[in-house]
């Protein structure tokens, strides 16, 4: 069921009250929230959802990337986080245009996003600026394109 | 060949590079790990993945929901039913239908079931790995009492679709509780055997105690999820958590351990069997004998065989969802289950189409292999592979 309360979710409240840009859009659906945020601010509210002892979202489950294409902006990441302490999820999710998208990694806050990262690069072709080691890691190096992306077909170039 | 030719140059001795797999028998499946070593010391571990990648994600797009079902026994294939639970509960929540609670009690079931395999699985090849050549054999003769359970119940041995969006593919076949209560009576025995041939052990402890160490900061900072998450000490499981087919009307307990090493995980995995056991006997009662195994959803679920035969809109609804299927409205869901390997999650995007605009599997293999570094820097080359049974990865799951 659609929510009604909209954005009257406490999390997203904190979220708002610490920095009203941070939140550009509030999406729910079948219960669970999913909070847009501009790609410039997302380090920082990952850094403030992470480390905020009312919130401690400290568990990044999964990183994945939605290709909208042909509508802009293109690529929808979401992050899903996790608080282990207060037993809640929280989807944020950032959209980057189609043109060189890149956006700073969150491996600073969450550990685990390298690998995460890495295959978000390798099949949708997303650059994440501060990533040591930027590399494909599903396909094979000498790969061509990203295969994920919506203009890539299912049967490959041939 | 001079002799001044192999002559050491002057200067620091540089370490050695060894690539373990991508086949060697410890790796289960097609692992490749390049370490770099001091003697027998390892000084980093990087771990090279994808070598079984199909690109099942890719492939779901161009599938029916009801379809992709079939691709997500070949995720991870040693616990088939999770992989189908999973799916099917994304599914389910993005259309917004809640299935009988018979098909729930048996999807509880059965997927502990399968819990108890996959972890015979995973006992028997760490402890082979480690030189423990009998458990092995006991561990797959029990395992395989479970895939005669499958078989009877599905039809197939490993690749069993069972679960299907809406609740289950076929009424279970009479009798079939009673060989779940045969391998139930027999496995507190079985596992006690298997404790005894190891839990006491010198020569298991000295291999396991202390090895591959992980604190709980460490875990939860490299999203490390399932027994291994456990065995550090934090008692996040998401049949608790997050409760999902009625996992909350069932009594178990979280096991975990605060030792955070090889031996840890094993005690956890061990004890988590027996919990399972629990919950099968739980179920076996919960169930009831009759009733729908499948939710009604004109349009989405298909219909019973006998409607379908009998009534024109039966007739109909049939051929249309296996022909083009059902589109559930625009929207993006996450279902996490607890699979036995950790927090399974299925990310799935619909645009309002028959066919998901986007699958993610977030594979709980994938994610713990990343911490294999954190368990076997700075120590020997052996616990290399028992650090890498341990974590116990699917690589069907890691590449997907």
């Amino acid at each position: 069921m659609e929510s009604k309360d909209l954005g009257k979710n406490p999390v997203v409240q904190k979220l708002r009250d610490w920095d009203p840009q941070a939140v550009a859009e509030v999406i729910e659906f079948r219960g669970e929230t999913t909070v847009v945020v501009p790609a410039q601010q997302l380090l920082r509210a990952a850094e403030y959802l992470a480390t905020e002892p009312s919130l401690r979202f400290t568990f990044l489950s999964d990183l994945t990337i939605v290709d909208r294409f042909p509508i802009e902006p293109r690529f929808e990441l979401n992050y899903q986080l996790l608080s282990l302490d207060r037993r809640e999820r929280l989807r944020l999710q950032v959209r980057l245009a189609g043109a060189e998208p890149t956006i700073a990694s969150v491996i600073p806050v969450w550990p685990t996003a390298n690998w995460h990262e890495r295959e978000s690069f390798d099949l949708f072709g997303v650059r994440f600026h501060g990533h040591p080691d930027l590399t494909r890691i599903l396909m094979p190096d000498e790969w061509e394109g990203h295969p994920l992306r919506k203009d890539y077909p299912v049967e490959g170039f041939r | 060949m001079t002799i001044s030719s192999i002559e050491t140059p002057a200067g620091p001795a540089q370490p050695m590079v060894l690539n373990m797999g991508p086949q060697h028998p410890s790796t289960h499946g097609v692992l490749r790990v390049i370490l770099e070593l001091d003697g027998e010391t390892v000084l980093s571990a990087k771990s090279v993945i994808g070598y079984l990648h199909t690109g099942i994600e890719k492939s779901c797009e161009s599938k029916t929901y009801s379809q992709c079902i079939t691709l997500t026994d070949r995720i991870d294939y040693l616990a088939p039913l999770s992989n189908n639970l999973g799916f099917c509960l994304a599914a389910e929540r993005l259309i917004g239908i809640e299935i009988p609670k018979r098909a729930q009690y048996i999807r509880v079931l059965l997927t502990e079931l399968t819990r108890i395999s996959s972890h015979l699985v995973w006992l028997g090849t760490h402890a082979i790995d480690l030189g423990a050549m009998s458990v092995f054999l006991y561990c797959f003769r029990e395992r395989e009492e479970i895939m005669k359970i499958y078989e009877y119940v599905s039809g197939q041995r490993m690749m069993t679709s069972y679960f299907r969006i809406g609740g289950l593919a076929l009424e279970p076949p009479p009798g079939w509780l009673d060989r779940v209560q045969r391998v139930v009576d027999a496995m507190p025995g079985h596992i006690d055997e298997y404790e005894t041939l190891l839990t006491e052990n010198r020569i298991w402890i000295a291999r396991t105690k202390g090895v591959g160490m992980l604190s709980a900061e460490d875990a939860i900072a490299m999203g490390v999820s399932g027994p291994l998450l456990r065995a550090s000490g934090v008692a996040y499981d998401v049949r608790k958590m997050f409760p999902y087919s009625s996992y909350d009307e069932f009594e178990f307990n979280i096991q975990t351990d605060n030792g955070g090493d090889c031996y840890a995980r094993y005690k956890v995995r061990v004890a988590e069997m027996r919990e399972s056991l629990k919950i099968i006997r739980q179920a076996m009662d919960k169930i009831p004998s009759e009733g729908p195994f499948r939710a009604e959803l004109p349009g989405v679920i298909p219909p019973s065989r006998e409607e379908m035969k009998t009534s024109i809109e039966g007739l109909i609804y049939h051929f249309k969802i296996f022909t083009e299927g059902f589109a559930p409205p625009p929207g993006e869901v996450y279902q996490a289950i607890e699979s036995p390997r950790g927090e399974l999650g299925v990310f799935m995007a619909s645009d309002g189409s028959p066919k998901p605009y986007r699958v993610k599997f977030r594979a709980p293999s994938f994610v713990n292999l990343q911490s294999l570094p954190n368990l076997c820097v700075g120590r020997l080359i052996a616990d290399v592979v028992a650090c890498i049974g341990t974590t116990d990865i699917v690589l069907g799951e890691v590449d997907r």
